[in-house]
């Protein structure tokens, strides 16, 4: 066995917790999250849009709460909790946004998916969507180019339960 | 993105250290505004000073009555935090109008009011911007400007700051804590923030090597008369055309205290002081708050592409007081504006 290569000046070894499994990567202090999960760590699920935090492609769950990894460096997340869209299911069973995503058809193309499901199970998570008003104010970071927002409305609107249909301005 | 070295002190007195020697060091703490810029290769920073280990993640309200805000505290924690929430309501609202959730789980309290502007002269290396880069000119000023300042701005600069939650801070009488090598100081709000005049690419009065620790708003939250109202080219996820920080106490029909800050109009929020207190004990009424716009506006030219600012921002002064008067806040869910 050949003895592993020292780490090369300028770079930082980072431990985090993806999707359930503990990892340990040395990288170069300019690499975004994006990067890491998407080339390293083969993590491609999760999307590379604008890359400027525009878009809510990326989006990711950081100790349950959802932010875009193209516009942080892994090197800032040292010891954290990440769920990407590859962590949600438990084995064959999908996380109940993701299937609610498929019951109300709430994509087309699927590019923005990951992202919007992402940020979905965080609009939960963090507890302030109490109508459909407020769903849509809460996922305004996640742009779908197809159109399917008001599916993808129905779809969070479905697991947080809420029945109150408020028109839609 | 370009390459850069990178450290993560322990203490602000080592952060301060490490940016006093190292003039092309910068402080990262949510990334949000820093790693964007530096994809886009406007700023270029030889060391990155990472302070996500520095202990300036508090929200508590003092002995005082004084909201105390740790600077590392996230926009979302500090907007959804219930004292804020019920004592700072202004300021939770504009800081929920601002960005998107991603973006405010990020972000934190002292890197959003050193963000930097979103002009987009500032943002593309191959413009000229005497903010960006000081002498080559500025491109908006006979260029695209339908977002820029139309109060406050100089021949060098008509860039706009470009946070909600600083208009919110302006209105409150915020006060900054910065801890540099020369200690801890404390600047009112007003004094935070720069015009432009011949030094463009000073956006602050901090000095080198400090940094900002903690925002306090004091007692007086003005938790029944008040709204941030932000008008915006789409209803979310924008940033302001013209928004207006408005809170009103009043004895009666009367108006015993005003206060009103304008975003998206200046290189700092717009807020003067003169001019409320000449409308202190006039009625709360519709021709009073027409009088006080038209003086808050005094002085305003427009650019060429921002000339419909000239209205606009009136306009909202008026209706921002009028749903302060009526302790109608606009809500920033719900996108109808009452």
């Amino acid at each position: 066995m050949p003895e592993a290569a020292a780490p090369r000046a300028g770079t930082h070894t980072i431990s985090l917790t993806i999707d359930g499994a503990q990892r340990s990567v040395t990288i170069d202090p300019w690499t975004t999250l994006l990067d890491l999960l998407r080339g390293p760590l083969g993590k491609t699920g999760t999307k590379k849009g604008c890359d400027h935090g525009q878009c809510g492609a990326c989006t990711v769950l950081i100790d349950g709460k959802r932010i875009n990894s193209c516009l942080t460096l892994a090197v800032l997340k040292d010891g954290a909790e990440i769920t990407t869209i590859e962590g949600l299911a438990t084995g064959d069973d999908l996380h109940p946004m993701q299937e609610a995503f498929i019951e109300h058809d709430a994509f087309q193309c699927g590019y923005c998916t990951p992202g919007q499901i992402c940020s979905a199970v965080g609009l939960v998570n963090e507890g302030h969507a109490h109508s459909r008003h407020e769903i849509r104010e809460l996922m305004s970071g996640n742009i779908c180019r197809c159109g399917a927002y008001t599916n993808i409305v129905d779809a969070v609107q479905s697991v947080l339960g809420e029945n109150q249909k408020a028109p839609t301005p | 993105m370009m390459r850069f070295s990178y450290s993560r002190p322990q203490t602000v007195a080592q952060a301060a250290a490490s940016l006093v020697a190292d003039p092309s060091a910068q402080i990262i703490a949510g990334g949000t505004n820093l790693v964007d810029l530096m994809k886009y290769d406007v700023t270029r920073p030889g060391t990155v000073i990472d302070i996500n280990g520095l202990d300036l993640r508090d929200i508590r309200v003092d002995g005082e009555g004084t909201l105390q805000l740790g600077a590392l505290a996230t926009n979302a924690d500090t907007a959804y935090h219930p004292e804020v929430q019920s004592g700072w309501p202004l300021l939770s609202s504009a800081m929920l109008a601002a960005a998107s959730p991603q973006l405010r789980n990020a972000a934190t309290n002292g890197g959003n009011i050193l963000q930097r502007t979103r002009c987009y002269y500032f943002y593309d290396p191959s413009t000229p911007c005497n903010k960006r880069r000081p002498g080559s000119g500025c491109g908006a000023l006979h260029g695209v400007n339908r977002i820029h300042a139309i109060l406050g701005e100089s021949a060098n600069c008509i860039a706009v700051h470009p946070s909600d939650m600083a208009v919110a801070l302006a209105a409150l009488d915020a006060v900054v804590t910065v801890e540099g090598p020369a200690g801890e100081r404390q600047i009112p709000f007003d004094d935070f923030h720069r015009l432009p005049g011949d030094r463009p690419d000073l956006d602050n009065t901090m000095e080198r090597g400090e940094i900002v620790t903690a925002i306090s708003v004091p007692a007086n939250g003005f938790g029944s008369h008040h709204t941030y109202l932000k008008l915006r080219d789409r209803q979310s996820y924008a940033f302001a055309l013209v928004s207006v920080a408005a809170a009103i106490r009043l004895e009666g029909e009367t108006i015993a205290e005003l206060r009103v800050a304008l975003g998206g109009v200046a290189h700092k929020p717009w807020r003067r002081k003169d001019v409320e207190a000449e409308f202190i004990g006039r009625p709360a009424n519709r021709p009073t708050f027409e009088a006080f716009a038209q003086a808050l506006m005094e002085g305003a030219t427009g650019h060429g592409h921002n000339d419909f600012k000239l209205d606009l921002a009136p306009r909202a002064i008026v209706r921002a007081l009028e749903q302060a008067h009526a302790g109608t806040p606009q809500n920033q869910a719900v996108k109808v504006v009452f």
